[in-house]
C-alpha cells in the first residue's frame, strides 16, 4: 500500500507526495507525457535524444549534473514509446536543489550547439552498444516494423537508422520542447521523508510561473487488426538460431490486461513456467526460452523469444512451442498453477517498492494511466481473474493470423 | 511583496549530516556459524543468505565452482527440480545463485508470510542436493551456448581476458571459462566440490528485511545442528603471472565499437591506499561527473559511457578502466584516457572539483545504506574482508578530508600510464 497527497498546480502540473520517514533519501521523479510513438516517422529516435539534451544546461544553470551531484545526489532518465521519465535521489535536507534544476529546465531549457553535436554522437554509440553490436541486438528492430504496419509502435524508442537522429535539425529540438516539455503535460512526484505542505510551497515555488503550455493531445493512427500470420526470415553472424514470435494484444486500460499478463507468467515465470519446463528441461530444443508482454499503454505485443539449441531444426522449435500455445488456449489451468502466478505478481509487488525511487516512479506511471491510486488495486486486479478468464484471453490472442514471427538463422551454422 | 526568484542560484546547501550506519545484530548459531541480522524496511519481505567459502578460487578445474552453485536448485533428496521450483514459484519466492572469486552466495527472497514453506526449501538446497546427470547435461549445454553467445560480445571479451593478462590465466583471478572446461566438467567433481565447500564451517549468514521476532530460532533448526559440519577450508595459494607485455588486443571483425580496458594491480580494503583511491577513482571515472566522461562522452562523444572502478578482493585487488567506444575513434579514445591520466599525475586537483566529488561520495554512502537489501550487501563485503563498520567510518574522513597533494602522490604512485596494462578488443589491431 503506497499512500500519498495529490495536488495540482494553476498551469496543470500534477504533484503526487508520498511520506516515507525511513530513509534520508528523497526522490523526485517527473514523467513527461511524450514518448517514441509521438515522433515524426522520419525522425525517429528523437524523443530519446531529446532526453539526452535535458542534460545540455538550462537558461539559468549551466550544467545539470553538477549542482546536484554538489549536494550528494544523482540522478538519470530513461525514454520508452509511450513517455520520458527523469529521476533523481538526494539527501533529503538539499532538497530544494532538485526543484531549482527541474524547474529550470521545464521552464526554458539552454538548447546549445555543443550539447546538440555531442549527444547525437553519444546516442549513435547507444545504438551501436545496446542494439547494433550485440548479437541478436537487432532482433526487436525487426520484429516491431513485422508487427505493426500503422501504428508508431512500429519503431523502436532508439530508433530505425542512426541516420534519423544524424539528421535532427536544432529547429526540431526547439519545438519538440515547446510542444511537449509543458507542466500541463507532466507529473511531478515526490517520495521520502516530507510533508505535502512543505512541498506544495517549493512547487509554487519553483514551478508556478512556469506557462501551461499545450496538453499532448494524440492522434496516433490505429493499427488495423492484422488479418494473416506474417513472417520475416534474416541471416545473421550469429552462433545459434533463435525464433520470435509476436501477437497483438490489448491495451493497458482494458481488463483483459490482467490475463494476458498471468499468461506470460504461466509461460515463463520462475524457474517452474512451462515453456523453461517443456522446452528447455523436458525436450531440451531450447537454450533459453521467455514469453512477455511489450508493456506500452495503447495496445502492445505479447512476445515470445527463444534461442535454438545446436542441432535442433526451425520446425521442431516451432512446432513444440505451437503444442503449449494450443495447450493454453485449450486447457482451463488449474486452480493450483493460476494461484502460483497471483502469488508471484503480489510478492514482486512486494520487491518492487523496497526503495522511495521505486515508489515514485510507480506512482508517476499510475498517474500517466489516469489515476495514481490504481497501483494499490493491481494485487486486487490480479486476484480476480478466474480461469475461464485465462482460456479465453490465450483464445483471443493466439489466433495464427495475429502473429507475426522472425527466424533469427545463424550463418554458417553447420548443424 | 513577492520577491523575485534568482534562479541563476543554487539553493542554499547544507552540510552532509552524520551518516549513521547500520548495526547488525550478530550471534552464532550452535555449530559456529555467524548469523548477522539487519533489521529495517518498509515491506513485509525478507532475505536470506547464505555465504560460502566455495568461490573459483577453491575449484581444482574451471567451471566447478558456478556449476555446482547452479545445480543446487537442479534436485535434492527430498525434491525433484520440477517440484523445487514449482514450490517455490507458489509461494512467490526466488533463490539467487551467485558466484564470485572469493566466494558463492545462496540467497532466499520472501514473503515473511511465507517463509514457514520457503526457509525449509533453502535448507534442502545446501544440504541435501543430490546432482541428478540428465539435469547437468540440461545445465551444461545451457551454459555452453551462453558462452558461446557472450563471446560474440567485444564487452565480455575484454572482461574476462583484462584480467588473464594481470593475473595470469592460471591465477583464480585471472582464469576465464572456454567451452572446453565446461565439456571436461562432470557431475561427480560437483558433488566433490559440494561436499569440500558447502557446510557449515564455510559457511556465514545474512539476514536483511522485516525481520520476525523468533527467526534465529528457526535458523538454528535448520542451520544450526552438526548434521553438516566441516572443517573451514584453506585458501590454496597461487603465484601471479601477469603479461610481459602491456598493451594487448584481440580482433573482433565486423565490430561498430571497440572495448577498451586499461589499469593495473592494487590492493584490497585494508591497504592503507585503499580510501585515497576510491577519491581518486571518482575523479578520474567513478561518477557521471567524471573526467573520463566529462572528456570522451560530454566533449566528444566517443562514448554511451565509460568509467573505472577499484575492484577489491580477497587478496589483492585491482584498477580498470572500461568502456566501448566507436572503432573509427579508438586511437582517439586510448589517447584522450591516456591524457587523463597523465593530468591526474601532473597536476593538482582543483579545489571545486574536489569538493565537488567529495559531497557525491558521501551522498553515494548514504544510498548505500538506504533500505535492508542495500545495507546488507555493503556490510557483506565487509564481513568477508574480516573488517566492521569502522572501516566504513574511516572511508568517510578520508573522503572529507585528503587533498591534492595526496591524491597527486596517489596518482604517481599508481595511475602511471608505463606501468598498467592495455587491452583493445575491435574489429582491428591498434
Amino acid at each position: 500500500m503506497i499512500e500519498f497527497d495529490r495536488f495540482t498546480l494553476d498551469n496543470g502540473l500534477r504533484v503526487i507526495v508520498h511520506h516515507d520517514n525511513s530513509t534520508p533519501i528523497v526522490a523526485m521523479n517527473i514523467l513527461y507525457n511524450v514518448g517514441s510513438r509521438d515522433e515524426h516517422p522520419e525522425r525517429t529516435g528523437f524523443a530519446h535524444l531529446f532526453e539526452h539534451l535535458m542534460f545540455g544546461g538550462s537558461e539559468n544553470i549551466p550544467r545539470f549534473d553538477e549542482p546536484l551531484e554538489r549536494v550528494g545526489g544523482e540522478n538519470n532518465a530513461f525514454t520508452n514509446n509511450d513517455f520520458t521519465n527523469y529521476y533523481l535521489t538526494l539527501p533529503g535536507h538539499n532538497l530544494e536543489t532538485a526543484f531549482w534544476l527541474e524547474s529550470d529546465r521545464m521552464l526554458n531549457l539552454a538548447f546549445s550547439a555543443k550539447s546538440f553535436d555531442v549527444q547525437r554522437s553519444v546516442v549513435v554509440e547507444e545504438f551501436r552498444q545496446n542494439y547494433l553490436n550485440q548479437p541478436y541486438g537487432d532482433a526487436w528492430l525487426l520484429l516491431r516494423p513485422l508487427a505493426y504496419k500503422y501504428h508508431p509502435y512500429r519503431w523502436a524508442t532508439i530508433g530505425i537508422d542512426p541516420s534519423h537522429i544524424e539528421q535532427a535539425g536544432m529547429d526540431e529540438v526547439r519545438d519538440f520542447y515547446k510542444r511537449f516539455y509543458n507542466p500541463c503535460n507532466a507529473i511531478l512526484v515526490i517520495a521520502g521523508n516530507v510533508k505535502t505542505d512543505e512541498i506544495r510551497v517549493l512547487t509554487e515555488k519553483w514551478f508556478g510561473v512556469i506557462d501551461k503550455g499545450e496538453v499532448n493531445r494524440r492522434k496516433l493512427p490505429a493499427e488495423p487488426q492484422q488479418t494473416e500470420s506474417r513472417s520475416l526470415t534474416v541471416e545473421r553472424d550469429v552462433p545459434f538460431d533463435a525464433l520470435y514470435k509476436a501477437w497483438h494484444m490489448c491495451s493497458r486500460a482494458e481488463e483483459g490486461f490482467f490475463a494476458t499478463d498471468l499468461i506470460s507468467d504461466i509461460l515463463s515465470a520462475g524457474q517452474s513456467g512451462r515453456l523453461n519446463q517443456q522446452l528447455v528441461k523436458n525436450q531440451r530444443l531450447f537454450s533459453d526460452i521467455s514469453a512477455f508482454i511489450s508493456g506500452d499503454i495503447e495496445a502492445g505485443l505479447f512476445v515470445v523469444t527463444g534461442k535454438l539449441m545446436k542441432g535442433i531444426t526451425m520446425e521442431q522449435a516451432e512446432k513444440a512451442l505451437q503444442v503449449e500455445i494450443d495447450k493454453i488456449c485449450t486447457q482451463e489451468i488449474e486452480e493450483e498453477e493460476l494461484q502460483k502466478v497471483k502469488n508471484r505478481v503480489e510478492a514482486m509487488m512486494e520487491f518492487s517498492e523496497m526503495r522511495v525511487l521505486d515508489k515514485a516512479m510507480n506512482l508517476a506511471y499510475y498517474e500517466l494511466l489516469g489515476d495514481a491510486g490504481q497501483v494499490n488495486d493491481l494485487i486486487m486486479k490480479y486476484a480476480c481473474v478466474k480461469a475461464s478468464e485465462v482460456t479465453a484471453e490465450a483464445k483471443r490472442i493466439f489466433r495464427p493470423e495475429n502473429s507475426s514471427t522472425l527466424y533469427y538463422i545463424a550463418k554458417n551454422n553447420e548443424a | 511583496m513577492i520577491k523575485a526568484l534568482n534562479r541563476k542560484i543554487q539553493p542554499a546547501i547544507q552540510p552532509p549530516g552524520h551518516i549513521d550506519f547500520p548495526q547488525p545484530e550478530i550471534s552464532r548459531l550452535s555449530n559456529g556459524i555467524k548469523v548477522y541480522q539487519f533489521n529495517s524496511g518498509t515491506q513485509d519481505v525478507i532475505s536470506i543468505e547464505l555465504m560460502f567459502s566455495a568461490g573459483s578460487w577453491y575449484q581444482k578445474k574451471p567451471f566447478t565452482a558456478m556449476a555446482t552453485n547452479l545445480m543446487l536448485r537442479e534436485g535434492t533428496r527430498n525434491y525433484s527440480a520440477q517440484k523445487l521450483s514449482e514450490t517455490l514459484d507458489f509461494y512467490g519466492a526466488h533463490f539467487e545463485n551467485t558466484t564470485e572469486r572469493d566466494n558463492a552466495y545462496v540467497t532466499l527472497y520472501s514473503l515473511n508470510k511465507h517463509l514457514g514453506n520457503t526457509l525449509p526449501l533453502l535448507c534442502e538446497i545446501v544440504k541435501n542436493p543430490v546432482f541428478p546427470e540428465y539435469e547437468y547435461n540440461v545445465l551444461a549445454g545451457k551454459q555452453k551456448q551462453m558462452l558461446e553467445v557472450n563471446r560474440q560480445k567485444v564487452n565480455f571479451l575484454a572482461r574476462t581476458h583484462f584480467n588473464s593478462f594481470l593475473f595470469g590465466r592460471n591465477h583464480p583471478y585471472g582464469m576465464y571459462l572456454e567451452l572446453g572446461d565446461i565439456a571436461n566438467t562432470s557431475n561427480s567433481d560437483l558433488i566433490d566440490f559440494h561436499k569440500r565447500q558447502y557446510h557449515s564451517g564455510n559457511c556465514t549468514i545474512v539476514v536483511a528485511g522485516r525481520i520476525r521476532p523468533g527467526l534465529i530460532n528457526e535458523l538454528e533448526i535448520y542451520f544450526g545442528g552438526n548434521d553438516w559440519s566441516g572443517i573451514a577450508s584453506e585458501r590454496l595459494q597461487y603465484a601471479t603471472e601477469g603479461s610481459v607485455g602491456k598493451n594487448h588486443y584481440i580482433v573482433k571483425e565486423g565490430a561498430m565499437q571497440s572495448a577498451i580496458r586499461m589499469g593495473g594491480m592494487m590492493f584490497g580494503r585494508s591497504h592503507p591506499d585503499f580510501a585515497g583511491m576510491k577519491v581518486l577513482n571518482a575523479i578520474l571515472g567513478g561518477y557521471f561527473g567524471s573526467r573520463l566522461m566529462n572528456n570522451l562522452r560530454e566533449d566528444k562523444g566517443y562514448t554511451y559511457g565509460i568509467g573505472s572502478s577499484v575492484v577489491p578482493l580477497f587478496e589483492g585487488g585491482y584498477f580498470v578502466i572500461s568502456g566501448e567506444v566507436g572503432a573509427e575513434v579508438t586511437r582517439e579514445a586510448l589517447f584522450e584516457i591516456n591524457s587523463e591520466l597523465k593530468r591526474l599525475c601532473d597536476e593538482q586537483v582543483g579545489e571545486s572539483e574536489l569538493s565537488l566529488v567529495r559531497s557525491y561520495l558521501s551522498g553515494e554512502m548514504l544510498r548505500a545504506v538506504d533500505g535492508p537489501f542495500a545495507q546488507a550487501g555493503l556490510y557483506r563485503e565487509l564481513i568477508e574482508d574480516g573488517l566492521d563498520i569502522s572501516h566504513f567510518e574511516g572511508l568517510i574522513d578520508t573522503v572529507q578530508q585528503i587533498n591534492a597533494q595526496q591524491l597527486q602522490d596517489l596518482a604517481i604512485k599508481y595511475l602511471d600510464t608505463e606501468k598498467l596494462f592495455t587491452l583493445v578488443v575491435g574489429p582491428e589491431a591498434i
